[in-house]
């Protein structure tokens, strides 16, 4: 078995964000403003993609469903139902570009240092990591990510995030080993933080950010009340239908 | 499959394997969409004919004028590909390929049979939504593309639906996914195995209720009839795809008869045992894992077929739906998504709640305490931490657990 020759997650890494920078950078440089919808949503789905690869699967669907499938709609909605004439086709002026220039070089300032100080992505050698797990599980499929693996090794986790895909011996459709996202983040929503059974970071109580339900029940019950408001507000029913 | 090819290759081949096997499933499932259009497309004819008292293809090939899908393929093929003399080139020619993509991307989810899938997902049926979702891109960019006004209002028409019904129809996912506690579509599925009184839709009334109101949604977000509005009237102006001719029409027809194999296919793995038969054939004749591999493998076929005999008749449902219902309005679309559909789905959700909540035991299926397992998986394997901070966590572990079962004791 030899998977070493091609190191096909840096292929598919380096495949994906060739794809989000690029149509990134199409965006931008786009003069009509459907086509710049259209390499946003190339651009988005590749950085879902980017998700998929880093073994982050509802993170990557969760990209899908709310920036491809929800605001891009959304966006290009409100441009076709507004851009008129002069705006379907963009032009930048010199000014804006100047300002954009300076705005985005700041951030890259930022960011391309940051990127390039985590030390786990610079000497994690990924394909070496999911072939010896592959190895240990009989050939079975692994997901894992290289930055994942080394926590877990520190930190004597049950290193959860290495799941071969049947892992249900006894048949009862429960998994025997938990699963790799869901389940860690519904519980999380009740307030249970597998993750962090672990010490968190200093200063951080344990458990401390597992409030969601509470939060969620608490949205809920304001977008109720403000649905109830729009009813009392609403213009009252004529004594007789409109025909 | 792909280690036993490369068993057999020469070291310095072997990556070639993988390629190789990869691009076969590629291929298989490419065959779905494109076989399942064409025969589809052939029994809508058939069906729609029988229902009008007509004949429907008689011509081409002897009995039951089978060859008419060839026919139908060659001619589509063949045609000229025309295109507006206005019309914006490049997104006028993705267009039908960003609908076909999202439909074939969505196969990539979908179990055929007890773990024969392209991509085992532990959120699949969230995966699937998503990528559909995504087909309305090649509608909006379609009706934009073609620098007609009518095929722009057809996109808009359906675009405007298909986001609108998609809130129904999560709310109706959601129910399954509740009771089983799972999003894995091959897990969804296998929890019902044994005999159809196991199928979810017959779990309790509100998940029968709530297939009717995913079928009904399902129709509708696949643009199907009585829900095709985005077609002012079919013989005139088409909607959004008017100005497609040849292949490109042919890819948005594939897209719209795979999206409703896929649905077809969701609603058989949601709500009707997926691959498990109404008996258990296969556990009876003893086709499972316990007796080997290639017992198993047999089973799994059996499986294949109950599936696929799910999904026809999901599609013929449609089928006869769209040619016996009238079309409806825009105004009447909405109203159906928004005063009924969506409240009655929020309604059956609650129920389903609350009944998996009082009584987990349900018909003849058990809730699955889901987080007992996973805090029993950690109490085998006790994290090495500062004593504080395990105490705390670990007293609410046990918290949650005295809640779980709780729950569970119900049965």
């Amino acid at each position: 078995m030899n998977v070493d020759a091609i190191n096909w997650h840096t292929f598919f890494f380096l495949l994906f964000a060739l794809f989000a920078c690029g149509f990134a950078i199409a965006t931008v440089v786009a003069a009509n403003i459907v086509r710049m919808a259209m390499c946003l949503i190339i651009s988005l789905g590749a950085t879902s993609g980017l998700f998929f690869l880093a073994g982050a699967d509802f993170v990557g669907s969760m990209q899908l469903l709310i920036y491809v499938g929800g605001t891009l709609v959304l966006l290009i909605f409100g441009v076709m139902l507004t851009a008129q004439g002069p705006f379907v086709s963009l032009k930048t002026g010199g000014g804006d570009w100047i300002v954009a220039v300076m705005l985005s070089g700041c951030l890259a300032a930022i960011l391309i240092p940051a990127a390039f100080t985590v030390a786990d992505w610079r000497n994690a050698p990924a394909t070496k990591v999911h072939s010896e797990h592959a190895a240990q599980a009989g050939g079975a499929k692994v997901y894992l990510t290289s930055t994942a693996e080394e926590h877990a090794d520190e930190h004597a986790v049950p290193d959860w995030t290495v799941s071969t895909t049947p892992g249900d011996t006894n048949g009862d459709g429960i998994p025997d080993a938990p699963p790799k996202t869901s389940t860690p983040i519904g519980l999380g929503l009740l307030g249970a933080r597998v993750d962090r059974l672990q010490p968190g970071p200093a200063g951080l109580k344990a458990g401390m950010s597992g409030y969601l339900l509470p939060f969620e029940l608490v949205s809920v019950h304001l977008l109720v009340v403000l649905v109830g408001a729009a009813y009392l507000a609403r213009t009252k029913r004529r004594a007789r239908p409109k025909m | 499959m792909a280690e036993a090819l490369a068993s057999y290759l020469p070291q310095s081949l072997a990556p070639l394997a993988y390629v190789a096997i990869g691009l076969l499933q590629c291929g298989l499932l490419l065959l779905v969409p494109f076989i399942g259009a064409m025969f589809f497309v052939w029994i809508e004819r058939k069906v729609s004919a029988r229902i009008q008292d007509r004949l429907g293809p008689t011509r081409c090939g002897g009995k039951y004028g089978w060859l008419q899908l060839l026919a139908d393929g060659l001619k589509l093929i063949t045609k000229e590909d025309l295109r507006p003399a206005d019309a914006d080139a490049v997104l006028f020619r993705l267009a039908p390929y960003v609908s076909f993509c999202a439909s074939f991307a969505a196969l990539l989810a979908l179990p055929f049979s007890s773990g024969w899938v392209a991509q085992q997902m532990d959120v699949g049926v969230f995966f699937i939504l998503a990528v559909l979702g995504l087909e309305v891109f090649g509608v909006i960019l379609a009706g934009y593309a073609s620098a007609s006004k009518w095929s722009l209002f057809g996109a808009m028409r359906e675009a405007a639906q298909v986001v609108s019904y998609e809130v129904p129809l999560g709310m109706c996912v959601v129910v399954p996914v509740l009771i089983t506690g799972q999003m894995d579509l091959v897990k969804i599925a296998d929890i019902q195995q044994g005999f159809f009184t196991n199928w979810l839709v017959f779990h309790d009334p509100f998940t029968f209720i709530t297939f009717w109101v995913y079928f009904t949604c399902a129709t509708a977000s696949v643009n199907r009839a009585p829900f095709d509005l985005a077609e002012a009237e079919s013989e005139l102006v088409a909607g959004f795809h008017t100005e497609y001719s040849g292949f490109r029409w042919l890819a948005f027809y594939m897209a719209e008869y795979g999206s409703m194999f896929i649905v077809s296919g969701l609603a058989a793995i949601l709500f009707f045992g997926g691959w498990n038969g109404p008996i258990p054939i296969a556990d009876l004749l003893g086709l499972t894992t316990d007796n080997g591999p290639v017992l198993a493998w047999i089973g799994n076929l059996l499986g294949l077929f109950n599936f696929i005999f799910k999904c026809v008749a999901g599609v013929t449902f449609m089928i006869w739906v769209r040619w016996t219902l009238p079309r409806l309005r825009i105004d009447q679309v909405m109203q159906v998504c928004l005063k009924y559909c969506t409240p009655i789905a929020a309604v059956m959700f609650l129920g389903a709640t609350l009944w998996t909540f009082y009584l987990p035991g349900g018909v003849g299926l058990r809730a699955m305490p889901y987080a007992e397992r996973y805090l029993k998986f950690y109490d085998a394997a006790p994290p090495a931490a500062p004593a504080t901070n395990v105490a705390q966590t670990s007293a609410e572990a046990t918290q949650i657990s005295a809640v779980v079962r709780s729950t569970a004791e119900g049965e």
